[in-house]
């Protein structure tokens, strides 16, 4: 773990701290809390936060790996992972060069990018139909 | 890749699912600033938009803002936002040239008039028009002519949008940038215009065009499309400030966004690139940080797809998205102090009779000078221009 300083930055040589990861946590845990209460989700893109060398690893560290675990190849490859807190998910999209593009924490039952999509059921169904026609 | 079809369509077309058109959509909301929550907005705007036509023109400029955009290796998000508009004239990637180009200009102008998106990197210079042509037509020419069809116009770099390094001083071609050129010479009938641009001028407002400026040099790849794609999505221009930047991107300045802030308001400062301070991640703003007076969003857009901007590699803030960053009294030099020792420089300045410019060339280089005879390290003072 990092610790603090009294100055409260960092107190390992090259590290540095933006004290943004403590109160990232307490809004994701705002955020489950409501999905309990009402079912309202939330997305938080990870990119749209100051982060300093190896802050998203830290929130990843803190946030753990749960059960479920998904690969999606759309448009390159995506990750999603449950965290260790059910309903917590950590969202990871790269493209085909394995660039990250974005990276989100949603807080939801199940985000929606992993549920099949209507307009590519129907491409499906069209094209098995097709395939057993031959 | 048929100019009729939509966005959605073009994707679809090259493969892309819905699940992939989704994923598009939430890094585009991304790459906009704009709350995960807007994604299905994008995603039903997008499916419906159309590819707009792109005019991209380059004058005095070094090729760098076409670089920061096209060198990603396909397919980014910012590729396939690239891929999805229908980019008709370019100067530096287009193969044809000389009056083959511009008939697809002009064919380009004739059949979106209204309605095309003009993209400029480059000033403008208009002391001397020699100094940049293209097919024989002066820069300013061809801007009033094409600016007159434009729906927006989308001044890319700190050249177009504020003049950047060839309106430095002594700014010897006389640059403008697209804003102010527009502005003073809106009026004005270009020498040289096509027959496309006689049949429709008439009574074109061109000092009043909506004009984007998307200043950095090079302004950050996702910024450029990120203007593109709100163009594409909303059909309108994002809000901008008063200086016409996109405020998604520019209503920040980096310092508050950055993060080596707490170190500044610890008033915990690095004092030479390679002390402890350095070290340790400490504020640059000493070494010359320009972030307080910034106002861009490389602190968390970030360079090469997220990976890191240069306080993050442990260098100051240049400032190059503010308007006459390079006439800035020196980049190494913290913003609070004054620029030179006056008392020092008006010696040498009477003593050799010369102008303070070449004073002031004569310090720095007698600063060298010992530096080099005691075997010193050079600091930063070393590293400001000689004058």
């Amino acid at each position: 773990m990092q610790t603090q300083t009294e100055s409260g930055c960092s107190a390992t040589p090259g590290k540095v701290v933006t004290g943004n990861v403590i109160p990232l946590l307490h809004e994701v845990r705002h955020a489950l809390q409501q999905l309990l209460d009402s079912g309202q989700e939330m997305v938080i893109d990870l990119r749209s936060i100051p982060m300093g060398p190896g802050e998203e690893d830290r929130i990843a560290e803190q946030l753990g790996r749960g059960e479920v675990q998904a690969r999606l190849s759309a448009l390159g490859p995506s990750e999603v992972v449950e965290t260790r807190y059910p309903g917590v998910w950590l969202v990871t999209h790269h493209n085909n060069d394995g660039e990250i593009i974005g990276k989100f924490i949603e807080v939801c039952v199940i985000p929606r990018l992993v549920t099949a999509q209507h307009e590519d059921i129907r491409a499906g169904l069209q094209a098995l139909s097709v395939q057993l026609a031959e | 890749m048929s100019k009729d079809q939509t966005i959605g369509e073009a994707l679809r077309a090259r493969g892309v699912s819905r699940r992939g058109f989704l994923k598009f959509c939430a890094a585009t909301a991304s790459m906009m600033a704009l709350p995960p929550s807007m994604v299905p907005v994008i995603a039903a705007a997008l499916e419906k938009a159309s590819r707009p036509s792109v005019i991209w023109m380059s004058f005095q400029e070094c090729t760098g803002c076409t670089e920061s955009l096209t060198r990603s290796h396909s397919p980014t998000v910012e590729g396939l936002i690239f891929d999805t508009i229908s980019l008709d004239y370019h100067h530096t990637l287009q193969a044809a040239s000389g009056a083959a180009a511009e008939a697809a200009r002009e064919a380009a102008m004739e059949e979106n008039w209204g309605k095309y998106i003009l993209v400029v990197d480059g000033s403008i210079p208009v002391g001397d028009p020699g100094y940049s042509t293209i097919a024989g037509i002066s820069n300013m020419d061809m801007l009033l002519e094409t600016a007159a069809g434009a729906a927006a116009i989308v001044s890319v770099g700190s050249c177009a949008a504020f003049g950047g390094i060839p309106h430095a001083d002594p700014n010897p071609t006389g640059a403008l940038s697209v804003r102010d050129l527009l502005q003073q010479y809106g009026d004005r009938k270009p020498d040289t215009h096509s027959a496309v641009y006689t049949a429709h001028s008439t009574d074109v407002d061109v000092k009043n065009k909506p004009i984007i400026n998307v200043p950095g040099c090079p302004p950050i790849p996702v910024v450029i499309t990120g203007v593109l794609a709100h163009f594409l999505t909303f059909g309108t221009i994002p809000e901008l400030d008063e200086l016409g930047r996109p405020m998604a991107y520019y209503g920040k300045s980096i310092h508050d966004r950055c993060y080596r802030r707490p170190y500044y308001d610890k008033g915990l400062f690095a004092e030479t690139f390679d002390d402890e301070g350095a070290k340790k991640g400490w504020c640059l703003y000493k070494l010359g940080c320009k972030g307080p007076t910034t106002y861009n969003a490389c602190a968390t857009t970030k360079w090469n797809e997220g990976t890191s901007f240069p306080i993050e590699a442990g260098h100051p803030c240049l400032g190059c998205s503010e308007p006459d960053f390079w006439d800035g009294g020196g980049f190494y030099k913290a913003i609070s102090t004054s620029t030179e020792d006056i008392s020092r420089t008006a010696v040498y300045a009477i003593g050799a009779g010369a102008a303070a410019g070449v004073a002031l060339g004569a310090l720095n280089r007698a600063k060298k000078t010992r530096a080099v005879k005691a075997h010193q390290k050079v600091g930063i003072d070393d590293l400001e221009k000689d004058g």
